[in-house]
């Protein structure tokens, strides 16, 4: 194995530019998905967060008093994924408006009635997508007690729409990205290969099997993938510590944004993809070679 | 040909035709050849020496005929075990065909290296052999910087190093002048003096002027036109 590696190294370094050009080419194409996945992660983050893990508030009508709780907590099991359930009366909601508001509650007095419905605060038991809350919250509108739910339809569908067309934009560049770092791999393979053909012809002759031929080619295309996910993955922390100070020192003041590296499984999948990346180019090129 | 004799036959060839096209390079060849012999193949340009040479590594397949090697049936060798078969020889070129980017020590080295030899193994082998054939000082030398003569020495090196039974070699002479093709063929005879099977095709004879034991295979127009005993 130690000769093997040390044979690598000793062909990428006499084919180093173009080895260089592979390298960045895949460190090019690993830093645009590594943005997007840091993208998606925090975004799917701040959502779930805005969300807090899937809640609902259900507002009741006219028709629903205090004393048929008993029978709609029943009704609102009955639908499934709902874990928890907290009454909010209208004097406790009224409460609650005049403490969150502080000092400037004086209109309140001048107020017949409480205006304020009767609310139901509710939890999901396995919140996993926008789409499952809002399914949810339809099945509860059904109800003849109920007005309405309020689940943060209004931005945060909206939001959504643009994140998943984002999304969809994410995948076909990353689709793209990959494909060019592949065809760019497979291709030095192939040079390297026709460059080393009278090496691969005598080795042939003093009896190599073709695994041992074929070795040093896939180690190199190993390592240029590995290297070039590990590259694109540093330039991508070097500008993401570069821009949150940036943001820090410039617009800390005014703006809070909560930005996170990517997560450790998050670069080890990006480092198994671009290393994957490397080996499925050679094995692509020596098989057309080869065949 | 007694049985004893048949059992001592390391190579033996049955009616062996080989077709370019609608060029035959090899017409009905028949030849048996005994464990330790020295054989040379001779003949003009074109007769079919290095067609000879490279059906018996399976650079080549037959379009007729069968090649036996020690019982083995060169036309039943799949491609798989075809670089087992190539361990069993050793390969001298005219044009030498070593790495040029990898020093002398690496291209004899590498016979070893395929096998599965061990580093420490490998390292003690070669450096043995290219005392022998006089490369030791030039162990880390690339083959450019090297001579004609010096480069054939380490093919004769790399050929072998890995102990075959068989050395093949194809014009080892042909490029170089006169003293350098002597100390060649002196290895190749020394080689032969412990016991290695060789197999040479060339047009030079008259360099074969030792006291060994031979026969010579002259071909002609792809065909067996004679063989003869020598004292070479």
């Amino acid at each position: 194995m130690p000769r093997i590696l040390k044979k690598t190294l000793t062909d990428i370094r006499s084919n180093r530019f173009l080895n260089l050009i592979t390298i960045m080419t895949i460190s090019l194409s690993i830093l645009v998905v590594s943005i997007f996945m840091l993208f998606f992660e925090n975004t799917s983050r701040i959502l779930e967060s805005r969300n807090h893990g899937g809640r609902a508030m259900v507002y009741f009508n006219a028709q629903f008093s205090p004393n048929m709780l008993a029978g709609v907590k029943d009704q609102l099991t009955a639908l499934g994924s709902v874990d928890k359930m907290t009454f909010i009366s209208k004097d406790a909601a009224l409460a609650r408006l005049e403490k969150e508001m502080g000092g400037k509650t004086r209109f309140l007095s001048t107020l017949k009635d409480n205006p304020l419905p009767h609310a139901m605060e509710i939890s999901l038991a396995s919140f996993s997508s926008f789409d499952q809350v809002r399914d949810l919250a339809r099945r509860i509108e059904a109800l003849d007690t109920v007005a309405s739910v309020e689940y943060g339809q209004g931005w945060l569908g909206r939001f959504l729409k643009l994140f998943n067309l984002f999304k969809m934009t994410g995948y076909a560049m990353c689709s793209l990205f990959l494909l060019i770092a592949l065809f760019i791999t497979a291709n030095t393979v192939r040079l390297a290969f026709y460059a080393r053909r009278t090496e691969v012809e005598i080795m042939r002759l003093v009896g190599a099997t073709e695994g041992f031929i074929k070795t040093p080619f896939y180690m190199e295309g190993i390592l240029q993938g590995f290297l070039g996910g590990c590259l694109g993955v540093l330039i991508l922390l070097i500008g993401y510590y570069t821009l949150l100070s940036g943001i820090s020192q410039n617009l800390g003041a005014y703006v809070y944004l909560d930005i996170r590296f990517l997560s450790f499984p998050a670069i080890g999948i990006i480092l198994f993809s671009s290393t994957f990346l490397g080996w499925f180019g050679c094995f692509l090129s020596l098989k057309q070679i080869l065949k | 040909m007694s049985s004893d004799s048949r059992k001592a036959d390391i190579i033996r060839l049955f009616n062996v035709s080989k077709r370019y096209g609608a060029k035959l390079a090899l017409k009905d060849i028949s030849l048996d050849i005994e464990s330790g012999e020295f054989i040379i193949v001779s003949g003009p340009s074109g007769a079919g020496k290095s067609t000879l040479l490279k059906v018996l590594y399976l650079a080549e397949r037959v379009s007729e005929g069968q090649i036996l090697i020690d019982g083995m049936n060169l036309a039943r060798i799949s491609s798989g075990k075809l670089p087992f078969l190539r361990r069993r020889f050793g390969m001298i070129f005219q044009d030498f065909k070593l790495i040029p980017n990898r020093t002398v020590f690496e291209n004899v080295a590498l016979v070893l290296q395929v096998a599965g030899e061990k580093p420490s193994y490998i390292r003690k082998k070669v450096m043995h052999v290219l005392r022998t054939t006089g490369m030791e000082k030039k162990a880390n030398h690339l083959p450019p910087t090297l001579s004609g003569g010096e480069q054939q020495r380490v093919a004769v090196a790399r050929a072998v190093v890995g102990e075959p039974s068989i050395i093949l070699a194809d014009e080892p002479t042909g490029s170089l002048d006169e003293v350098s093709a002597r100390i060649v063929l002196d290895l190749l005879l020394e080689y032969h003096r412990n016991g290695a099977t060789i197999l040479i095709a060339s047009h030079n004879l008259g360099l074969l002027d030792s006291d060994v034991r031979g026969r010579h295979v002259a071909l002609e127009d792809g065909q067996l036109k004679g063989i003869s005993t020598m004292l070479c």
